[in-house]
């Protein structure tokens, strides 16, 4: 029983029959009348439930809110927009916020370029839907269990933390061969060796060239030490040439007792990849080694003089521990890593299906007229694809402002007003301990304040697809 | 002129071969090196959730690669013995699967009524709604905790799963009703012919047709509900929270609980894995479709 002919119909909406026309002339006949009653009341009954919630838990909180933003903490006196000059003046508001800036200015370009040239090189392989799979999983699961899997991975215990364990050996293997023993000490009373201030050991008395010197040091536990090192004795006795220093470092420690201080009794081990330095009378460093697996080591090349010789202050420096990931300085970086490997499945997937139903012609077209891969990517790749890019980068904005439970979970407590975001701010000022209901609506409502444009957007974009 | 072309010809042709045979060697290393550095941070998960809290403290969980003799199901048997989790993980079940029933049925007919059905108003309450898919949560949390108080609601699983829903229901109401438009006219016009009541067409024409989207939905639906941690913190109680909850409040000795974190965060990811295997393209149909939330 149509109302209305195609002809009058309002080309309001794709394929869904239009609205009766208002104002339509004269009134139905009785029987229509009804008919159409009947209808609204079907319509009313289909509806009912979905505008039931939507009108009681969100309609009607956006208005409270608005509201009781308008108040003051406990909600009895009407403060006007004291709350809205309030959130850009207490500090760890104004922190949330800057850091919410950061993470809208990053994390979408990141998101995006990266998602782009993902999409890009998995074209050109054949494992292409096993790879997007991969990096699709994290979509999957919770910003909780991310959050544990990434405060794991960034545990400042190079033993614990996988990222610390990769800038711990990639550190240790640009400082060299040099190892350090933290523990390491002259024992007690020790004539022969002077600590400086800076941590090193000096000999107390200097002596010239062709002689051997040998240097005790105590502290350094049975479990410490490196598994290649070895006895120093047979070392210790080699005569010095000419121009040169030498002698050992050792543990004046013999395992199972009967050693005596002072003296490089057999089974003692030496101390290996230590530096030692021979320092001249003007307390410049005149020459330079590192001892062996037995602790032995050659200071050559040494003019006629007097020499003391130094174990440096890096021989007793603590090792490298690696990057404090979760420290105040780098938390908002660290979290905005983990969401990235949480999202950027997704910006390849968006991506990789523009890319896919892109003319294909036309990039081939720009190859033959000799355009390298880069011109292709820049000229032809990248503008067509720009809607979808521009679907990624507006989501990713979206999703970056109400950004809550990775903060929540990654961040450790101390460092939690560092890593603060909106969203967060907005918990802790309203359940978190901060009590403050009115600043809290009115961090809501800011909230909700920054997504109208996108909230615009997506009305405009669904008023022309209907058009 | 042509001498000259005759031999750049097949020599540009000879050089450029090795070259993209040579780049798309190192794509693919790239794209491998990548991969490897997306699995690293979750099998370090899953490779802590298996071993003692003496070897995580200890050592790496890189060493159990080379050392597999130190992994064991000894946390996981713990935490199945914990009744605080094994509730937990019930409740994350009673919470998400009313939702995604509720939120199906309640936007399938709304969805249908915006579709279908004549009444006055019809586009501007519509368009009321897609202006509701990107409100966020928080702004909802403070008021309807109180109207929840009210109601006696909070902190009990039925004032989650009202929140879940109203929530989940813009972005439902808005992927059917588009969906359902597409309906070619005449077959519900047909339909219509036939006598068919509204509740009929809606059930026995347009739910079947519809079946893609709606299953494109459940799953996004129950995910998110799922893996939702903020809405369970401020609703839920100790009596009613998920497992998010339930492991969040770990968080803060977060160095000596991995024994417990590591596994239950495995317990909680495991379902939506299970689900995204299962559905894929359903499930990033459902991503992709919900992303604008």
């Amino acid at each position: 029983m149509p109302v209305t002919t195609p002809a009058e119909a309002p080309a309001t909406t794709r394929g869904a029959p239009p609205l009766p026309p208002r104002g339509k002339p004269g009134r139905p006949a009785a029987p229509v009348r009804r008919a159409v009653r009947r209808r609204r009341r079907i319509a009313a009954v289909f509806l009912l439930p979905a505008l039931l919630l939507l009108g009681a838990l969100v309609a009607y909180p956006i208005v409270f809110s608005v509201i009781r933003s308008m108040y003051d903490a406990s909600g009895d006196t009407f403060v006007g927009a004291d709350n809205y000059t309030e959130m850009f003046q207490d500090p760890a508001t104004l922190r949330a916020i800057r850091n919410s800036a950061i993470w809208v200015v990053f994390a979408p370009a990141l998101l995006t370029g990266l998602g782009l040239v993902l999409a890009v090189l998995t074209e050109k392989i054949r494992w292409k839907t096993a790879f997007k799979l991969l990096m699709f999983m994290p979509m999957a699961i919770s910003f909780l269990a991310a959050g544990i899997i990434f405060r794991l991975a960034y545990e400042q215990d190079p033993q614990r933390g996988v990222l610390n364990a990769v800038a711990v050996s990639v550190h240790d293997n640009f400082q060299g061969e040099n190892t350090s023993f933290p523990t390491a000490k002259a024992r007690l009373g020790d004539k022969q060796l002077t600590k400086g201030h800076d941590g090193s050991y000096r000999t107390t008395h200097r002596t010239s060239p062709g002689n051997t010197v040998n240097l005790g040091l105590v502290g350094v536990p049975p479990k410490e030490m490196p598994p290649a090192a070895r006895p120093a004795a047979s070392a210790a006795k080699a005569p010095a040439a000419d121009g040169e220093l030498r002698g050992v470092v050792y543990l004046d420690f013999t395992p199972g007792g009967g050693g005596k201080p002072g003296t490089v009794d057999r089974g003692e081990r030496g101390l290996p990849k230590l530096s030692v330095e021979a320092v001249d009378s003007h307390g410049k460093v005149a020459a330079k080694a590192t001892t062996g697996p037995d602790g032995s080591y050659r200071l050559t090349g040494l003019a006629p003089g007097s020499y003391a010789v130094q174990l440096p202050a890096n021989d007793f420096a603590a090792p490298y521990q690696g990057i404090s990931w979760l420290g105040p300085a780098l938390i908002t970086p660290a979290i905005i890593g983990a969401y990235m490997w949480i999202w950027t499945g997704f910006a390849l997937v968006l991506i990789g299906a523009g890319l896919s139903s892109m003319p294909r012609d036309v990039m081939e077209a720009a190859r033959m007229d000799g355009a390298n891969e880069w011109q292709v990517f820049r000229r032809i790749t990248v503008p067509l694809l720009s809607p979808v890019l521009g679907v990624v980068f507006v989501t990713m904005v979206i999703n970056v402002m109400k950004v809550f439970d990775l903060v929540y979970i990654i961040a450790p407590g101390p460092v939690q007003q560092d890593a603060n975001v909106l969203a967060l701010q907005m918990w802790l000022v309203s359940f978190g301990g901060g009590n403050n209901q009115g600043l809290g609506s009115a961090l809501g409502v800011l909230l909700l304040l920054l997504v109208v444009p996108a909230m615009a957007l997506n009305i405009r974009r669904f008023r022309r697809s209907q058009s | 002129m042509t001498t000259v072309r005759a031999t750049t010809g097949p020599r540009r042709r000879m050089t450029a071969r090795p070259a993209k045979w040579l780049s798309r060697g190192v794509i693919q290393v790239f794209l491998l090196v990548i991969g490897l550095v997306w699995l690293t941070p979750a099998a370090g998960l899953f490779l802590s959730s298996l071993r003692t809290e003496e070897a995580n403290a200890s050592s790496g969980w890189w060493t159990a690669l080379t050392a597999p003799g130190q992994l064991s199901l000894d946390n996981y048997t713990a935490l199945l013995k914990d009744s605080g989790i094994t509730q937990a993980f019930w409740n994350t079940v009673l919470i998400s699967v009313p939702t995604t029933v509720a939120v199906v049925v309640i936007a399938a007919l709304a969805g249908y009524a915006f579709a279908w059905l004549e009444f006055p108003g019809r586009d501007w309450i519509f368009l009321l709604v897609v202006a509701m898919l990107v409100v966020p949560v928080q702004i909802g949390l403070l008021p309807v905790a109180k109207l929840f108080g009210a109601l006696g609601l909070f902190g009990s699983i039925p004032g989650v799963v009202l929140f879940h829903t109203a929530y989940g229901l813009p972005f439902a109401i808005f992927l059917l009703r588009n969906y359902f438009a597409e309906i070619p006219k005449e077959m519900l016009e047909a339909a219509r012919m036939d006598g068919g009541g509204e509740w009929r067409i809606f059930s026995q024409l347009v739910l079947p047709l519809g079946r893609p989207a709606i299953a494109s939905l459940a799953i996004f639906q129950f995910l998110w509900v799922w893996n939702d941690m903020l809405v369970a913190l401020l609703f839920a109680d100790n009596e009613s929270q998920p497992l998010t909850v339930a492991l969040q409040s770990q968080m803060r000795q977060f160095g000596s609980n991995i024994g417990v974190l590591a596994p239950g965060a495995f317990l909680s990811l495991i379902v939506p894995l299970v689900v995204f295997f299962a559905f894929q393209r359903h499930f990033v149909q459902g991503i992709m479709a919900g992303s604008v939330k």
